[in-house]
């Protein structure tokens, strides 16, 4: 193997008390793939952020093609030649693709130079098969578009190590084939890569090499990630085995959900067109479909965000008129959110305060328009302390907490509240997979004890596991519906691309 | 190199250190201009602090000038909480005193008149701050510009009425008729000015602090104006919860125009406010959007204001110093603010 591309050596970076790294050496060939894993908190973007010049490490150095060099700024990282894809993109939405690409880039005599920008933007753009409109702003992309012009610009200004954070977290099954065609291409021209992704099974797929950081450290290396089981990776992740739970039979009840003929107005998205599905006590229903056909509207007409033109609803036998966050929460319906950092929590205020947002106005949390705040700061240090919450108290900001802890806070104030159904979309996302683990568990504990759950998700894996029934959405309607047992998923992926089916 | 770093928490001795820090900084920025106008810089501040503290009258005449400042302060805390960039509460406290002055005019038993005066000022702030809010609310009109382009609006509505219909026929002068002395508000300590509206000023404080600490409206609040997205799907109108949050900051800026008129002015005139509607920004800003903090923020400010005008007559620096403190002390508190959010951080060559 040829001279690294780059090479960290014992970073150590702190932050108060935490440690989030120690010593860590990490390094990467020209032409090579490396996967970057470890649990939620393991360090692994603090790493990355290091090597990007957004944090000075405390210790430790970085050599660049066997040269030290001192990174202190994303400037620094970039004329190092170093690149860097955030988990949340640093676009500016209102200008164009190209416009976007040339911040920032000086022109011939203070001029931009569009048309150099253009001819370059199409060279990289052929070359890996990275295809953008130029002329759109970036407010008309999608998430997966935004994160290729993301690409783009790194490789734009000259990236010959590109870092990836997550980045397959925000994307559909289907687009993760492209990215991963993309990133291949542009190892086979030389370049080297880090890969962050909780997913084993595609950093087996597409990685050459992982470094593993537990607690902040390295806790192993994997050489041929494609030779390895995912469970040896989990088990040098976390330090011990993770079994996936087992999902005994059911013996499912009456309906607590059901949807008769939804309709929704194209407001934003793709609206629902008569969708008609239940689900029945003790049961999970899962509903899998390509992202943008309708799951979200779906997720905020049951969740009652969003008012449906025409159609019933009923939780627990009552029908729900209002189609109101309190109506339905008062008919025991509980909701875990898609995006929890923006809808789910209050990232600036104390924890305590979003655990019980949902129900500030209910005797449990205040009387009379005056808050109980003893009964505020109880019940959340109740839940902090069931559900292993790690955070220093309720009065910790909610921004603080990592992915894992904010799903575990999301999933004890609506458990708190014993729902008969309960509705979450996409409930592991960048979780690690013992984070997951612990999520699938308690939906299973929530299903032995008679509650109903629809999982909207993107992991067909994922839904197999956990769920009796999978409904498939596409364009807005539901087209098919399978039990486990016929389940695969070949079929699920043929009702996704639209193919007729029946349930 | 010095850089800076993003933190995830801010320890809670910010909130005191911030606004002392922002205020230090102010008087050693303004001194320059004091020791340009020709003064000792010492004994420029020490005539500002005699004057404003130096002696029981001193601290009364002190406490009267804080008293709008207070209301105004608390109407500003309590929109921008919520994000509700209420910038009005000049025109606020303008159509309170109005208000209060008309009510106060007609006559009836004192006590009967000082209470109707309190609620029609208030009344007539929050109507004003309702539209603003309405506008937002409906059409996403931006508030900033809203309320700050209808303090002109009231105040020059103010100035056609004491010109015109409103004018006092007895003096002849554009100033409005003045209140039944029976409206008078009582004065709590013979021989000075301290009258029963700075008593409701610093009552209002802690009031406001509880509802927006300890009552669902003020959880409201405080939600939406974090996150509006969480608050909604936690079930929270959030339209509603802007137009409640604009009523409660119109009404108190309101109450503090019903002070001027009832405690100090017993009349509306076109000067009756020098800017307590803008200082409340800057108070709100000093007091960390805290309600309490509001109150010595505003008492700092009045013993600029106070104390510039002695400092004027002894020293011979103009008065308009009082501004720029005021001006320097907003900006210094916008700028410590950022340590709140970033530390900041040495680089040095590679260790
Ligand atoms: N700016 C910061 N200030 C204080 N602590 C931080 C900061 N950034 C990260 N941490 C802490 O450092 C540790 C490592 O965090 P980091 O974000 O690097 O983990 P990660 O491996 O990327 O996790 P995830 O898989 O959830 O993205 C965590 O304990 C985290 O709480
Ligand atoms: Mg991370």
């Amino acid at each position: 193997m040829s001279a690294p591309l780059i090479e960290m050596r014992g970073i150590t970076k702190s932050f108060g008390a935490v440690k989030a790294n120690e010593g860590v050496d990490l390094s990467v060939a020209p032409g090579e793939i490396l996967g970057l894993l470890g649990e939620n908190g393991a360090g692994k973007t603090t790493l990355m952020n290091v090597l990007f010049g957004a944090y000075a490490p405390d210790a430790g150095e970085i050599l660049v093609q066997g040269k030290p060099v001192w990174i202190t700024s994303s400037a620094d990282a970039l004329a190092a030649g170093i690149g860097m894809v955030h988990q949340h993109f640093h676009l500016a939405p209102r200008l164009t693709v190209l416009e976007n690409l040339l911040i920032g880039i000086p022109g011939k005599s203070g001029r931009i130079d569009r048309g150099g920008g253009l001819a370059r933007l199409s060279d990289i753009s052929r070359q890996h098969g990275l295809t953008l409109d130029p002329n759109l702003p970036v407010s008309a992309l999608s998430v997966g578009e935004q994160q290729r012009l993301e690409i783009v610009k790194a490789l734009f200004r000259g990236a010959r190590l590109l870092i990836l954070d997550e980045p397959t977290a925000v994307l559909a099954p289907s687009e993760v084939d492209g990215l991963f065609s993309a990133l291949r291409s542009m190892a086979a021209q030389g370049l080297g890569i880090i890969f962050i992704s909780h997913k084993l099974n595609e950093v087996r797929a597409l990685t050459h090499r992982c470094t593993v950081l537990r607690h902040g450290r390295v806790a192993g290396r994997v050489d041929h990630p494609a030779n390895t089981t995912s469970a040896a990776m989990a088990q040098l992740m976390c330090g011990h085995e993770i079994v996936p739970p087992a999902r005994g039979p059911s013996t499912p009840g009456v309906a607590v959900l059901t949807l008769d003929g939804i309709s929704t107005s194209r407001h934003s998205g793709t609206p629902l067109r008569y969708v008609s599905l239940s689900v029945r006590a003790g049961e999970i229903l899962g509903i899998a479909g390509v992202s943008g056909n309708g799951q979200k509207a779906l997720a905020e007409v049951i969740s009652g965000t969003r008012v449906p033109d025409a159609g019933r609803m009923t939780i627990a036998g009552k029908a729900v008129m209002r189609f109101s966050p309190r109506e339905v929460q008062a008919l025991g319906l509980g909701r875990i959110p898609e995006d929890r950092m923006t809808t789910g929590l209050v990232t600036n205020l104390p924890l305590a305060d979003s655990m019980v947002l949902p129900r500030i106005g209910t005797a449990a949390f205040s009387r009379k328009g005056l808050l109980k705040p003893d009964a505020i700061r109880a019940f959340a240090e109740e839940q902090i302390k069931a559900y292993d919450i790690r955070c220093p108290g309720p009065m910790t900001r909610a921004g603080a907490l990592s992915g894992g802890n904010l799903q575990k806070a999301l999933l004890a104030r609506e458990l708190a509240f014993d729902p008969k159904v309960l509705i979450v979309s996409q409930p592991t996302r960048g979780l690690d997979i013992g984070a997951a683990r612990f999520i699938h568990e308690k939906f299973l504990d929530m299903r032995a004890k008679g509650c109903g759950i629809i999982v909207i998700g993107e992991d067909l894996e994922e839904l197999l596991v956990l769920c009796d029934r999978i409904a498939v959405m596409y364009e807005g309607r539901i087209a098919g519906t399978l039990d486990s047992t016929d389940a695969t998923i070949a079929r699920l992926g043929l009702l996704m691309t639209g193919a007729e089916g029946h349930s | 190199m010095f850089r800076l770093e993003a933190r995830t928490s801010t320890p809670a001795w910010f909130n005191l250190a911030l606004p002392l820090l922002a205020i230090g900084a102010t008087l050693v920025l303004c001194s320059g201009l004091i020791a340009l106008a020709g003064a000792g810089v010492f004994e420029a501040y020490g005539v500002m602090l005699s004057a404003s503290f130096g002696d029981s009258y001193a601290i009364t005449e002190t406490l009267v000038r804080a008293a709008p400042m207070i209301f105004t302060g608390l109407a500003v805390a309590v929109a921008f909480r919520a994000k509700f960039w209420n910038i009005g509460a000049e025109g606020q406290l303008l159509a309170g005193a109005v208000a209060s002055c008309f009510v106060g005019a007609i006559p009836m038993p004192g006590a009967l008149a000082m209470l109707l005066m309190a609620l029609a000022g208030a009344a007539a702030g929050a109507a004003v701050a309702l539209v603003p809010a309405t506008l937002r609310v409906k059409f996403k009109v931006d508030d900033v510009v809203s309320s700050l382009l209808l303090n002109s609006v009231i105040y020059y509505a103010l100035m056609a009425l004491i010109e015109g219909p409103w004018k006092d026929s007895f003096s002849g002068y554009p100033i409005s008729p003045p209140i039944e002395d029976s409206a008078n508000f009582p004065v709590l300590l013979e021989g000075t000015r301290l009258h029963l509206g700075v008593v409701a000023a610093l009552i209002a404080a802690p009031l406001v602090w509880f509802l927006i600490v300890r009552t669902t409206l003020g959880f409201r609040i405080r939600v939406t104006g974090e996150s509006p997205e969480a608050a909604r799907y936690g079930g929270i109108h959030v339209e509603r919860v802007l137009i409640s949050t604009a009523l409660l900051s119109g009404a108190l800026a309101g109450l503090a125009g019903v002070g001027e008129v009832g405690g100090v002015h017993f009349q509306v005139m076109s000067d009756i406010s020098p800017g307590y509607g803008y200082s409340g920004i800057v108070v709100a800003m000093l007091a960390r959007l805290n309600p309490l903090g509001v109150v010595p923020a505003a008492i700092f400010l009045a013993a600029v204001m106070t104390g510039a005008e002695a400092m004027s007559r002894a020293t011979g620096v103009p008065a308009f110093l009082s501004d720029v403190i005021q001006g320097t002390a907003l900006l210094a508190m916008l700028v410590a603010l950022l340590f709140t959010a970033y530390r900041i951080r040495r680089v040095g060559a590679a260790s």
